[in-house]
């Protein structure tokens, strides 16, 4: 059959299914169980409108039931099993196999590594994309071009960067953009601007970013008088965490400093660039950012529109300069959207597989969790351990799970 | 606010030209492959594509006709031809006859090979081999040439990847497959979350609280906990892998977004109209088709596209609950990470690929990104 007809075929019996379920049982509740006539009607009524809320849910509860609830139970239990002894109980034997593994530890690291970069890189470029592009007449299209990558799969995505990433023999022309660039560098004045200047100074301004965070933490957790209270019971550990993250951040970003100005470059090779270990991770990482930033510009800009205009001629009036302002007026005070983006991406990065699967498939120490799992699942059948990792995952989303549920609460009070 | 008072029109044109340089830097990955996608497999392989405007240049070693095609001619044995074998809008900018000085001639310049003969070759390939003695040999002499290729754009690639139908590594089908998987996998969640959000809205019922938190949890509950549990079902009540089981899947994983954008809007819809109908004598199930639907337009076709371009460039739940053995159902992002592995040099053939899988997801975001824009900002982040 012509594969255009089959699908038609499938659709329609797939939708028509759906809607006819919707259609018939409330048929039924109103003509056949319950009909609002007769005697009964009124108590008829009634009762319809007791079932009907469970008729319209019953779908949606029994779907995410089925597929959202039920696996994380499943999940739970079959990383406590072993496959292969007939699925017997095994307590943590899963977990401390997976623990002795470097490919997991692997995976771990760059899982981190990637939790770090990208939601902080792309919310920093979607900040800036949504600052400078609110100002022009033509911001509009600017925006929609960076939003563009949103609707890129993560695999094109990846077959584009790949083209990018092309390495050929030192002999041939270049097809790749990134090796192009690269063999015009010869160790003269230009190579050392561009590639040791501008990736320490850019190091740098991260270490003082991470500083500042440390500094507007620090001084929110001092006591500053009686009647300023200071947050809820879980608020200082968690910006403790938040101190120590930013303080190994710092330590991080000075030691690439240090290293971008003594290495030794090798100019004129031509570069295999997703063979080169640990700098391949954030290789694979400007492909998430590509298709990130356009998301935070969006909400960030949207934000940034929210701001009261009065808040901000009061600052140009006491003669506040447009860095001030956007430092010390607009960002404080779209703070909020701010970490909201930030979770959003955080959690996009969490569930990251198609980037990797597709480009390097986890060789060359670029291995991530979701990838790792994978791994486990269906290429070695090792249910267990490909369980217990899946629960990893969901203990990392866990904290912005509560958080989540936490907030919808307070606002539906 | 550009005309406020304070800002340096310095500053302006630095603004201007950060935001042309950010979104130049956006662009050029997609333009590459777009660019790619209509080159020779020769023009890719000789040269950047972002020269493919300006005539390539690459080198190449050809040879004339054998010496069995000799003829003799007043005195002299001659062998001519055309160093192409064929029509091409290829010219010769140099050549040489050893591997050594390949650029030692020009066009038009006749070689001295001693008593091999004197070459002449000229712009077009056209050659002109003479010697006072006959040709001796099977092969005919070797010429290194420089080639200048045109700027040249086809629609090869297009033809070969979409309408050859004995091509095994075509996208057609997975074409076909992907909108099956599609177009389903979209519509069914929206069904059934626009019924439940409705539900959480606008109806009374016990434990409604809870489920509205639940959804929200569920929001962030990994896919990858499914898979295996999942799969382990789908095999045990007889659904294997196949249609039905990749819609289930992706309408269980569309659900919460689904439910949370829709009960968000329909929640903010006015008290009264919904109250008027009822006093009207209209039901539940009325109501919400006659007027909740068409006024939920705008969070509906925001969910629509979510949930199109998820499951449009979706590869994991695919790969799980989907492709079998036989490949028949493989949908387009499979193959392209197939064509990853095994065409992994042949961009003209990956290219193609790649921007045929992206041209309609690109195509409705471009059409509805108002939609988008407004799903984004109205539901899932606030």
């Amino acid at each position: 059959m012509n594969p255009a007809l089959q699908g038609l075929i499938t659709i329609i019996i797939g939708v028509g299914g759906c809607i006819g379920y919707f259609y018939f049982s409330n048929q039924i509740l109103d003509k056949v169980l319950f009909p609002p006539q007769g005697k009964d009607a009124g108590r008829n009524i009634n009762r319809a409108n007791m079932i009907r809320p469970w008729l319209f849910l019953f779908p949606a509860i029994f779907a995410l039931g089925l597929y959202l609830g039920y696996p994380v139970i499943e999940t739970l239990r079959l990383s406590l099993t072993d496959r292969s002894a007939g699925g017997a109980f095994v307590g943590l034997a899963n977990y401390s196999q997976m623990a002795s593994e470097p490919k997991f530890w692997e995976a771990m690291r760059n899982n981190m590594l990637w939790l770090i970069v990208v939601p902080a890189i792309a919310t920093a470029f979607g900040l800036l994309a949504a600052q400078l592009t609110d100002r022009i007449s033509w911001g509009n299209v600017a925006k929609s071009f960076i939003f563009m990558p949103m609707a890129i799969s993560f695999v094109g995505a990846a077959v584009i960067f790949k083209l990018i990433y092309d390495t050929r023999a030192a002999n041939q022309e270049q097809i790749g953009v990134l090796n192009a660039l690269w063999l015009a560098f010869d160790g003269g004045a230009g190579s050392f601007i561009v590639l040791r200047l501008l990736p320490a100074v850019i190091l740098l301004g991260f270490a003082a970013l991470m500083a500042y965070i440390i500094y507007l933490l620090v001084t929110a957790m001092l006591p500053k008088g009686a009647g300023r209270s200071t947050g809820t019971w879980w608020s200082v550990p968690l910006r403790l965490i938040i101190v120590l993250a930013a303080a190994w951040m710092i330590w991080l970003s000075l030691k690439s400093a240090v290293s971008v100005f003594t290495a030794t470059l090798p100019y004129g090779e031509p570069q295999t660039w997703l063979t080169i270990p640990f700098y391949n991770n954030f290789f694979l990482m400007a492909v998430l950012i590509w298709i990130q930033t356009g998301f935070a510009m969006v909400i960030l800009s949207a934000s940034l529109r929210g701001i009261p205009e009065e808040t901000i001629e009061a600052a140009i009036l006491d003669g506040a300069n447009p860095f001030q302002i956007f430092f010390k007026i607009k960002v404080p005070q779209i703070m909020g959207t701010i970490v909201v983006v930030w979770t959003t991406i955080t959690l996009v990065v969490l569930k990251i597989f198609d980037i990797v699967f597709a480009m390097t498939n986890g060789q060359w120490e670029t291995q991530v969790l979701a990838n790792y799992m994978y791994d486990k699942l269906f290429r070695a059948s090792d249910w267990g351990v490909g369980s217990a990792s899946a629960i990893v995952i969901m203990l990392l989303v866990m904290p912005i799970l509560v958080w989540n549920v936490y907030n919808a609460r307070k606002e539906m009070r | 606010m550009s005309s406020i008072a304070g800002t340096k029109s310095g500053l302006t044109w630095a603004v201007h030209i950060s935001v042309v340089l950010l979104v130049a830097l956006w662009l050029f990955p997609t333009l590459g492959l777009f660019v790619s996608s209509f080159r020779t497999a020769d023009q890719i392989t000789s040269s950047g594509w972002w020269a493919a405007m300006l005539p390539a240049e690459r080198n190449e070693s050809l040879r004339t006709g054998a010496p069995d095609s000799q003829v003799q001619q007043d005195g002299q044995w001659l062998i001519q031809g055309n160093l192409f074998e064929g029509a091409t809008d290829a010219t010769i900018s140099s050549w040489g006859t050893s591997m050594r000085d390949i650029g030692a001639y020009a066009p038009g310049d006749t070689a001295d090979m001693g008593e091999d003969g004197r070459l002449t070759v000229q712009e077009n390939g056209d050659y002109r081999l003479v010697n006072s003695q006959e040709f001796s040999g099977r092969r005919g002499e070797r010429v290194f040439v420089t080639i200048q290729t045109p700027p040249e754009f086809t629609l090869q690639n297009y033809k070969n990847m979409l309408l050859d139908p004995s091509n095994r590594e075509g996208m057609t089908k997975a074409f076909f497959n992907t909108l099956t998987v599609v177009i389903p996998a979209t519509i069914i969640p929206i069904v059934i979350a626009a019924f439940a959000a409705y539900a959480l809205a606008w109806m009374r019922f016990p434990g409604r609280a809870l489920l509205i938190a639940a959804v929200v949890g569920l929001l962030v509950v990994p896919l990858q906990l499914a898979l295996i549990p999942l799969l382990k079902l789908h095999l045990a009540v007889g659904i294997g892998k196949g249609y039905l089981g990749v819609w289930l899947a992706h309408t269980g994983f569309g659900l919460p977004l689904a439910i949370y954008l829709l009960r968000n809007y329909m929640v903010g819809l006015p008290r009264d109209i919904i109250e008027n109908a009822k006093v009207d004598g209209a039901t539940d199930f009325q109501i919400f088709t006659k007027i909740i639907l068409p006024l939920s337009f705008p969070a509906l076709a925001s969910f629509a596209i979510f949930q199109f371009l998820w499951t449009w460039n979706d590869l994991l739940v695919a790969m799980v609950f989907l492709i079998d053995a036989t490949g028949e159902t493989t949908v387009m992002t499979k193959q392209i990470v197939e064509l990853l592995g095994t065409r992994g040099g042949n961009w003209e053939i990956l290219a193609t690929a790649a921007f045929i899988s992206i041209v309609v997801p690109l195509a409705v975001f471009f059409a509805l990104q108002r939609y988008l824009v407004r799903g984004l900002l109205a539901g899932s982040v606030k």
